[in-house]
């Protein structure tokens, strides 16, 4: 991603070494004749998957229509399908999950690289990067086993008593729920968002934490002003990544959402998302329609990851913009 | 050339070696689809190899939808599904399929109440509790039929298989038929629009959450629901009896169920006082006309052995074994493949 790759000015030095020893120039045309075929293949493929779905999908979506993104019935005996309660769930655990595990995963990212003692900076790494090897369906049986049992009798009931009121935390509780996906998304992206913000707080110039102790800074004044707030942008690609990641996310998700497709305001109902109704249904489906109303689940998906992703471009570039104007004010 | 000699001696050795490599070759029989069965295949199989070293087998287990689909297009030498295909299906197949029925499970209703009292149900009232109109566990239809227990002021919760299953399809197949809103309002396939509960993943989701909701009640397996020690109920068939689901009672319902001549049956609420209610079969599917003679005859040798010798097996694995007059019929099925 270009928001991560920090801006090193192309290698003067480079040329200039390279026109005192002439080189063949044959090398230098096949390696970049190479590497624009490899970059080429991610474009391609992208674009094989997205016709193979379109192509699946095809009776679907002249059934269907456009009612198909905006109805809510499910129903496989009556050939009736609607994706909106899976969009809807898809979009509503992400974003539950990018309010955890962003704050969590700046937080400990800058622990890591501002404040931290050198001695336990390694093994903490570790541990984050450990937690993004474990199987997606290990942490569903845990979610299962562990963590619903537990939010069912402690959290939900505390902020069923606290927030009640709201429509988002009213309702009987069962376990299974959106929020409960949500939370295992979260767990699921902390690693990756934590392990590329560290390496972008790493890759902030040590002049700029110079220049804000040389202020008189403290070292929340120096980290929040010169540290966080300079690299803003490629945090903010972090967290996209992280998106990303967060809704395509299948198997631990479809252990403990719920897998009901319905829309209710309140986080402690169960919900559905795509991937997991693809999951789900896949392997049994038999007739053809319902076969393309799935493959049309995924073309849904492929398009609402590219649509969050030029959207989240596009924000990238309102905010460096801002900060740019800011800077030279 | 300046070394014939080497030159004829690697030819001939390369020759050889491929001789020998289509002699030691043995066949590969390939088929996918239902999940179910794939343990008492994959058992099959391996005993099998003893049997007849010259023949492999390589089973894919995705699903009965995957089977279908394989055995349709031609892509497997076999197919396997946990419910008979459709009639729109077989319409679309190049030949005649063939059902070969192979062993038989029960699904079971699985519950977790304190103390664990055994639970009696009947179609009526699991119809009820799965419409979500039965909400409370005191209510005066459970209470009826459970006289002797004392069933608490206590929420149910429905919790059912979210991905698409044979489990789900028997369920379902025997609610539409012991209840007409159940029939008119969400009806019966591998998966279904559920009125009501919660949706867990696998045999394993459904019991995982069973397992941690007081007063919920689920369908497994029954193999699954005895390998993990839940409780579950016995169910009132249609002679009126409560029938503990087992290997003895889903046989007990093969035998008396109605089996029609092209084994496209389901022994869902089969009539005999011995049946339990809720079992199902599942299939192998075959092609009447074998486009491989020397595949289809291995085939069909395999085929003559599971239905003899490898029903024996069934049992060990919790598999119910089809009954003797069923097993002749199904023999008589295979000697009609033709190569």
């Amino acid at each position: 991603m270009e928001a991560t790759t920090p801006a090193i000015a192309p290698g003067e030095p480079l040329s200039a070494a390279a026109t005192m020893t002439r080189p063949s120039r044959f090398g230098d045309k096949a390696f970049e004749w190479l590497t624009l075929a490899m970059a080429l293949t991610v474009v391609v493929l992208i674009i094989l998957i997205g016709w193979q779905l379109w192509n699946g999908s095809a009776i679907a979506i002249k059934k269907f229509g456009f009612h198909f993104l905006v109805t809510s019935t499910w129903d496989p005996v009556a050939d009736q399908f609607g994706a909106l309660p899976f969009i809807y769930g898809t979009l509503v655990s992400s974003l539950i999950a990018l309010l955890i595990a962003v704050p969590l995963s700046i937080a400990t990212a800058a622990y890591l690289t501002e404040l931290a003692p050198l001695w336990i900076r390694q093994p903490l790494v570790s541990l984050i990067e450990m937690l993004a090897a474990i199987p997606s369906v290990i942490l569903g049986l845990w979610g299962i086993f562990v963590m619903i049992p537990w939010l069912r009798d402690y959290p939900f009931p505390w902020l069923k008593r606290l927030f009640g009121w709201t429509p988002f935390f009213s309702g009987p509780i069962y376990g299974p729920s959106m929020f409960a996906g949500g939370i295992i998304i979260a767990v699921m992206i902390l690693p990756i968002i934590t392990s590329v913000s560290r390496e972008i707080l790493r890759s902030v110039p040590d002049l700029q934490r110079e220049a804000a102790y040389g202020l008189g800074a403290t070292r929340w004044e120096a980290t929040r002003i010169a540290v966080l707030s300079y690299a803003k942008k490629g945090l903010f690609g972090a967290v996209i990544l992280g998106l990303g990641r967060a809704l395509g996310e299948t198997m631990a998700v479809t252990m403990v959402i719920g897998n009901t497709p319905q829309i209710a305001a309140s986080l402690f109902k169960p919900g559905y998302t795509l991937a997991s109704v693809l999951a789900n249904e896949f392997t049994e489906a038999t007739t053809d329609i319902y076969l393309q109303a799935l493959f049309e689940i995924g073309l849904v998906l492929l398009g609402m990851t590219i649509l969050v992703n030029l959207l989240a471009q596009a924000l990238l570039r309102t905010i460096a913009t801002t900060s740019a104007t800011r800077a030279v004010q | 050339m300046k070394c014939p000699k080497l030159a004829h001696k690697i030819l001939a050795t390369v020759l050889l070696a491929g001789v020998t490599a289509t002699a030691s070759a043995q066949m590969m029989i390939n088929g996918a689809g239902a999940t179910f069965p794939y343990p008492i295949y994959s058992k099959w199989f391996d005993e099998y190899a003893k049997v007849d070293p010259s023949v492999r087998f390589n089973y894919q287990s995705i699903g009965s939808g995957g089977g279908q689909k394989q055995i349709l297009a031609q892509t497997v030498d076999f197919g396997a599904s946990d419910g008979p295909m459709s009639d729109e299906n077989l319409g679309k197949a190049p030949g005649k399929i063939l059902h070969i029925p192979t062993v038989a499970g029960a699904v079971v209703l699985t519950y977790n109440l304190a103390g664990n009292p055994a639970l009696k149900l009947d179609g009526d009232t699991v119809a009820g509790i799965f419409l979500g109109q039965i909400k409370k566990w005191n209510d005066p239809k459970l209470t009826a039929l459970n006289s002797g227990a004392k069933l608490p002021d206590q929420e149910i919760v429905v919790v059912h298989r979210s991905d698409g299953s044979g489990t789900t399809f028997i369920f379902t197949d025997y609610l539409s038929k012991v209840s007409g809103e159940w029939k008119e309002k969400v009806g019966n396939n591998t998966s279904v629009n559920w009125p009501a509960g919660i949706g867990g993943k696998g045999n394993e989701g459904v019991s995982g959450q069973v397992k941690q909701t007081p007063g919920a009640i689920g369908y497994v397996e029954l193999i699954y629901a005895t390998q993990n020690k839940m409780p579950y109920a016995e169910v009132k068939n249609t002679a009126g009896e409560f029938v503990k689901p087992s290997l003895e009672s889903i046989t007990a319902a093969l035998s008396t169920g109605d089996i029609p001549e092209d084994f496209r049956f389901s022994i869902t609420n089969a009539p005999g006082k011995d049946a339990y209610p809720i079992c199902g079969a599942t299939w192998l599917l075959v092609y009447e006309q074998q486009k491989d003679a020397a595949k289809g005859k291995k085939l069909v040798e395999f085929l003559k052995w599971a239905a003899k010798d490898g029903e024996k097996m069934a049992k060990d694995l919790q598999y119910a074994p089809l009954p003797d007059t069923l097993q002749q019929r199904v023999l008589k099925r295979i000697d009609e493949i033709k190569m």
